[in-house]
């Protein structure tokens, strides 16, 4: 559905977007991500025809964004970084102007904007000039009239930046909804999101391209994946860190800050080895208290840090 | 064509939306009154005819117009609804002449509210219609000119208050081309040179058209000059609307 090929964008000297090549599929849900400035907004602006690339190109349900752009943007829908909208306008008005725009006319683009309305919740401020709206409702806007058409791919730049815990947990709820049959592509900063939204995440960072696999991929590539965090009485486990170090799956073992009359560790495991279940019987064996015992599933941050800015030490 | 109406519409409502429409309105008719009546010295010249009424709006439009068209590209840009306008499925001609329709047919709008001064003078007396509807028609074209220099200068800045005083100077050079004292001072040039600055004047071909011959040169050079400056106005936009 969507077929990144060697896309570049350079501004004079820069290089915003440097040979970037990926293929997205019907019912995929990507997440991008990146640091500020990585390129990723860039990419989504040569994706939806609004920036022409230097090299390579981008094609779209079929259509190549260089030389067919209208009918790039007849398929997608999108939503820009920040939801910018006519502030003059009410929400009832800019979608009505979308709506023919986009080709919809008479009692067709009036139930067409009544289903979209519906579903993104905008009853109640529909006749309200938009500049007046907070910027949930805002933002609910700008995801109308990016879905008003059914389009097939749907390109959301930060669909949740500066919304509210709630106002987030409705437009990722909305995204999972529309998910099925269609291409999404979101970008994001909240690691967390791509876990919970995406079927997929791509990381890019210096306009390079440098992560590309599903989150629970993505998660693993921490160093602390399948660690286990444990906290034991200290009178009850005197030499705790060295008796863990002999045990065979532990390949290293980290003293952790802990409250006064407990040992905490982080262990790490070599490869492939079960570490929570030796771990367990060890403690048991030795007769330790145990006051915490927790198997980590990867620190996201850790991950993205160590990714993003290996890239950027490359340059 | 379809596309320019839809964006047509749009931008004309959103002139309505606001009170911008309103103050321009109100202003441009006190004005357009004031000059005709008082400073034209219309009674003095015991004329049935609306010269002092059409004599004055060069200068009208010079102070109006760009007000118009300062936020017609620069505020698309500052809001970023250029993305949002330029990401559906139109081409940049559609946004470029939907827009300068809009403004261009607004002006039509404070236009046409001053036939109340048509009607007075064929109250006072017996003027030559023909004349009047001829002054009308220049009005129009020149209000044209204006608002394509001004809907280009419009789409290099973010800024609206750079965009109006960048196009007022424009508007006043393209005036000002045609004015004897200014020509006298080219009189060392060539008289190819005096002769094509004259006829980029809005001045000439305004005041050609308000005597009441419509030619087809003032009507060229109007119409030719509102299409070279779209053009560039496109250009313009494609060029600055990444920054």
């Amino acid at each position: 559905m969507i077929e990144i090929r060697n896309l570049t964008k350079k501004f004079g000297p820069f290089t915003a977007v440097d040979d970037i090549s990926f293929t997205v599929e019907q019912g995929e849900v990507l997440g991008f991500l990146g640091p500020n400035g990585a390129g990723k907004s860039t990419t989504m602006k040569m994706l939806t025809g609004f920036l022409a690339p230097t090299h390579g190109t981008a094609i779209v349900c079929g259509h190549d964004v260089r030389t067919e752009p209208r009918a790039v943007k007849a398929n997608i829908g999108y939503l820009p970084e920040g939801a910018p909208l006519y502030p003059d306008m009410t929400p009832l008005s800019l979608l009505r102007f979308v709506a023919e725009i986009r080709g919809y006319s008479g009692t067709r683009r009036n139930q067409r904007i009544d289903e979209v309305v519906a579903l993104v919740h905008l009853e109640s401020v529909l006749h309200q000039r938009i500049e007046t709206l907070s910027k949930g409702f805002k933002r609910r806007v700008g995801l109308a009239q990016a879905i008003l058409h059914d389009p097939e791919v749907l390109i959301l730049d930060e669909p949740t930046d500066g919304l509210d815990p709630n106002q987030k947990h409705d437009v990722r709820a909305l995204i999972k909804q529309m998910a099925p049959g269609k291409v999404i592509v979101l970008s994001t900063h909240i690691l967390e999101e791509v876990e919970q939204v995406c079927t997929r995440a791509i990381i890019i960072a210096e306009g390079r391209l440098c992560f590309d696999g599903t989150p629970e991929e993505f998660r693993s590539e921490s160093r602390h994946h399948h660690a286990v965090s444990l906290t034991v009485k200290t009178e009850t486990a005197p030499d705790a860190a060295q008796a863990l170090e002999s045990l065979e799956s532990v390949a290293t073992v980290e003293v952790l800050p802990s409250a006064n009359g407990t040992s905490s560790f982080m262990l790490f495991p070599r490869e492939n080895a079960s570490l929570v279940r030796d771990v367990n019987r060890f403690v048991h064996d030795k007769g330790w208290e145990l006051e915490h015992l927790h198997v980590e599933q990867g620190r996201l941050d850790d991950v993205f840090r160590e990714i993003t800015q290996g890239a950027a030490s490359t340059v | 064509m379809k596309q320019t109406w839809i964006v047509f519409k749009r931008e004309l409502g959103g002139y309505f939306a606001t009170p911008v429409a309103y103050v321009f309105l109100v202003v441009y008719l006190i004005l357009s009154g004031v000059f005709t009546w008082y400073i034209g010295g219309f009674y003095e010249r015991d004329q049935a005819d609306l010269q002092t009424f059409f004599l004055y709006h060069p200068w009208l439009y010079l102070a109006l117009i760009p007000a118009l068209s300062m936020r017609m590209w620069a505020e698309e840009r500052r809001s970023g609804t250029i993305e949002l306008l330029l990401t559906l499925p139109i081409e940049m001609a559609h946004a470029v002449v939907g827009k300068f329709l809009a403004a261009w047919c607004f002006v039509g709008v404070a236009l046409a509210l001053t036939t109340t001064e048509w009607l007075t003078v064929n109250y006072l007396g017996e003027p030559d219609n023909g004349i009047i509807v001829a002054g009308y028609v220049g009005s129009m074209l020149m209000a044209g000119g204006f608002l394509a220099i001004g809907s280009c200068i419009s789409a290099l800045t973010k800024n609206q208050v750079i965009a109006f005083v960048i196009t007022v100077v424009a508007c006043l050079g393209f005036i000002l081309s045609g004015f004897p004292a200014v020509l006298d001072m080219f009189q060392w040039a060539p008289e190819f040179l005096i002769e094509a600055t004259r006829s980029f004047s809005f001045l000439t071909h305004f005041a050609a058209i308000t005597r009441g011959v419509i030619d087809a040169r003032d009507l060229v050079f109007f119409t030719s000059l509102i299409v070279f400056f779209l053009y560039i106005n496109a250009v313009f936009v494609d060029l600055k609307k990444a920054d």
